[in-house]
């Protein structure tokens, strides 16, 4: 048995992401075969050979998994699957699109972003918002697990020499296509893979405002980050949400303006190494888990931050 | 067409959980319960398709025990038009839950079956794509646009980078995220109208769906907590912490 790795991508170069899963499949223990499957991966499959313990490379190049749809990505897995002890997927929105159909294609209960991995049958994963642990133990033959980047140390993205092997199955399910995407393009980094993360809260009162932190964050070389208030006000994207049904960080730092630290908004962060919190209420439930806290007005203190970075 | 929607009975999002003393799970004994969130807006998306012309009927279900009929009552309030109980004692699992879904489609044949993204609970986001693969359905999850157009939805959904469209043939599966609507409150008259709508029962076992999960859960710990941190007087002892003492600037 092995255990199967399913890489995210953007055909080019290998997500970040993909590290950590591979460090996760290291634990578990056992051969390690990456999944590359898009529409001229190429290069990423490449990549994914130099990553540090990967044994095996498969390539599904095939225009039914250009935008990773889940039905044809779901299907491809499934039946490359079945070999495999493990089928490892990053709990990131693309792997927690397709993972629960591989599941249940192989009749298997889910296990969804472990944080731990205590044996091969037995993960730690957080629910309630991570206001609880759980370490469950799957009895299933085939374990199909998403894995939380924040969880796990990323793999050393070169130094291995893995074989790269074609596989040449097309599964076009053809119930759905794609139509369109709008990506946001950001010279800063991003948010799941920054050191430094920079969140506004509805405290900022407009998009405008943003800005403010925007400075700050390049001279951090920080990625800048949101709460659920301030994208549902429209001040910033969708993607941008930082919480327990947006993105979960940890970097090693990570400054709260003007959140007041809502448990969805903590599950997101409160692994971060060292938290920081500007806030003018100082009852707000953000303080708790701050290990520095500024009770101050936003509109002043963080003009004053950027000039003293 | 008819729309279908599971719902899930979960802890209110207001309440923070404790884990029980003895590790084997939270403690949920006088907590206030309510509709998962998501399931809420997947009600309200149905609604709004109503209100359009474009859904005929709403059937509101779920998987669980006797006291979610509470839930199923509020979809209707909310404006379902009938609902159903697939009733079962054991902590149903996805795969299951799915499975007991996949029985209701096959008996009521809909075009279009609205899940939440996730549950508030188990944090799984895993259900709607289950159903979708057992069903052989296309899947649109994570959506914030829902326009239905022909034998075709078109579904925007919310992905780590921004936004992605696909195109599904009916009938799909259709995952809520947060920006999809803002869900209404149910009126006092629909509260009182939704009591005389039809709630049937079903048995779990009658569908030939073994409910006892296959993961085990062996104990729920409460996560680490972090030690109190400091509160500084100026930016300017802030930054002397984050350069000197925390070393991450
Ligand atoms: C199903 C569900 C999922 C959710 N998922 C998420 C999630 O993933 N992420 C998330 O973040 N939330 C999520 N939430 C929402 C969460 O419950 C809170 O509503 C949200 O986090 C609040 O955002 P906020 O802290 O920006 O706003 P508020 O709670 O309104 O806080 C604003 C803060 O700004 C401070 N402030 C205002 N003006 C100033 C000023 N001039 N200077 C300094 N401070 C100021 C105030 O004192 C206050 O503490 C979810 C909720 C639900 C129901
Ligand atoms: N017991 C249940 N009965 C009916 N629907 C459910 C149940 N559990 C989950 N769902 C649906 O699946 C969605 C995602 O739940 P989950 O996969 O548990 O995160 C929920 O928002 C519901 O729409």
């Amino acid at each position: 048995m092995g255990i199967l790795v399913y890489a995210e991508h953007d055909n080019s170069t290998i997500k970040g992401a993909t590290l950590n899963v591979v460090t996760a499949a290291a634990k578990i223990g056992g051969d390690i075969t990456v999944l590359v499957a898009g529409k001229g991966c190429g290069a990423a499959a490449e990549a994914a050979a130099k990553i540090a313990g990967v044994s095996k490379v498969l390539v599904a190049d095939n225009d039914a998994y250009g935008h990773q749809l889940a039905e044809n990505v779901a299907d491809l897995v499934a039946e490359l699957g079945k070999g495999y002890s493990h089928i490892l997927i990053p709990a990131t929105t693309t792997g927690k699109n397709f993972a629960p159909r591989v599941a249940a294609l192989l009749d298997a209960e889910q296990i969804s972003e472990i944080i731990t991995v205590e044996s091969a049958d037995t993960f730690k994963r957080p629910i309630y918002a991570g206001n609880a642990i759980a370490t469950v133990q799957s009895s299933d033959s085939v374990k199909v697990i998403t894995v939380r980047a924040t969880g796990f140390d990323a793999a050393a993205a070169e130094g291995g020499s893995a074989s790269v092997e074609a596989v040449d199955v097309a599964k076009d399910a053809g119930v759905s296509s794609f139509v369109s995407e709008e990506l946001a393009k950001s010279d800063r980094p991003e948010l799941t893979a920054a050191k430094v993360v920079i969140s506004g809260g509805r405290g900022m009162q407009n998009g405008d405002n943003f800005e403010m932190l925007y400075k700050v964050a390049d001279k951090l070389g920080a990625a800048v980050g949101a709460s659920r208030a301030a994208v549902d006000a429209g001040f910033v994207p969708n993607d941008m949400q930082v919480g327990q049904t947006g993105k979960i960080v940890a970097p090693q730092l990570y400054i709260a303006i003007g959140i007041s630290g809502a448990i969805q908004h903590l599950a997101g962060m409160k692994d971060s190494k060292v938290i920081v919190a500007i806030n003018k209420d100082e009852e707000a439930p953000i303080f708790q888990v701050a290990d520095y806290g500024l009770v101050a007005d936003l509109f002043d203190a963080v003009p004053e931050l950027e000039k003293q970075i | 067409m008819k729309v279908l929607v599971p719902i899930k009975r979960v802890v209110d999002y207001n309440v923070k959980v404790r884990v029980k003393a003895d590790n084997t799970g939270v403690d949920l004994a006088n907590v206030k319960m309510a509709m998962n969130p998501f399931c809420e807006i997947a009600v309200e998306e149905a609604v709004r398709l109503k209100e359009k012309g474009v859904v005929t009927e709403i059937i509101a279900v779920t998987v669980g025990s006797k006291a979610a009929q509470e839930q199923l009552r509020t979809a209707m309030a909310l404006g379902a038009d009938r609902s159903i109980l697939i009733e079962t004692e054991e902590d149903a699992q996805p795969l299951a839950i799915a499975k007991a879904l996949k029985a209701i489609v096959e008996k009521e044949q809909p075009q279009l079956v609205i899940l939440g993204k996730q549950a508030i609970d188990g944090d799984n986001s895993q259900t709607g794509q289950m159903l979708a693969a057992l069903t052989g359905m296309a899947q649109g999850t994570f959506a914030s646009e829902v326009v239905v157009e022909g034998d075709k939805v078109k579904v925007t959904r919310e992905v780590d980078g921004g936004f992605q469209t696909v195109e599904l043939k009916l009938p799909a599966v259709v995952t809520t995220d947060l920006r999809l609507n803002e869900p209404r409150y149910a009126s006092l008259p629909n509260i009182m109208k939704a009591k005389k709508k039809p709630l049937d029962t079903v048995s779990g076992a009658d569908l030939g769906v073994d409910f006892a999960p296959r993961t085990k859960t062996l104990k729920v710990e409460a996560p680490a907590a972090r030690s109190a941190g400091i509160k500084v007087a100026s930016v300017e002892e802030l930054v002397s912490k984050l350069k000197n003492e925390a070393k991450v600037i």
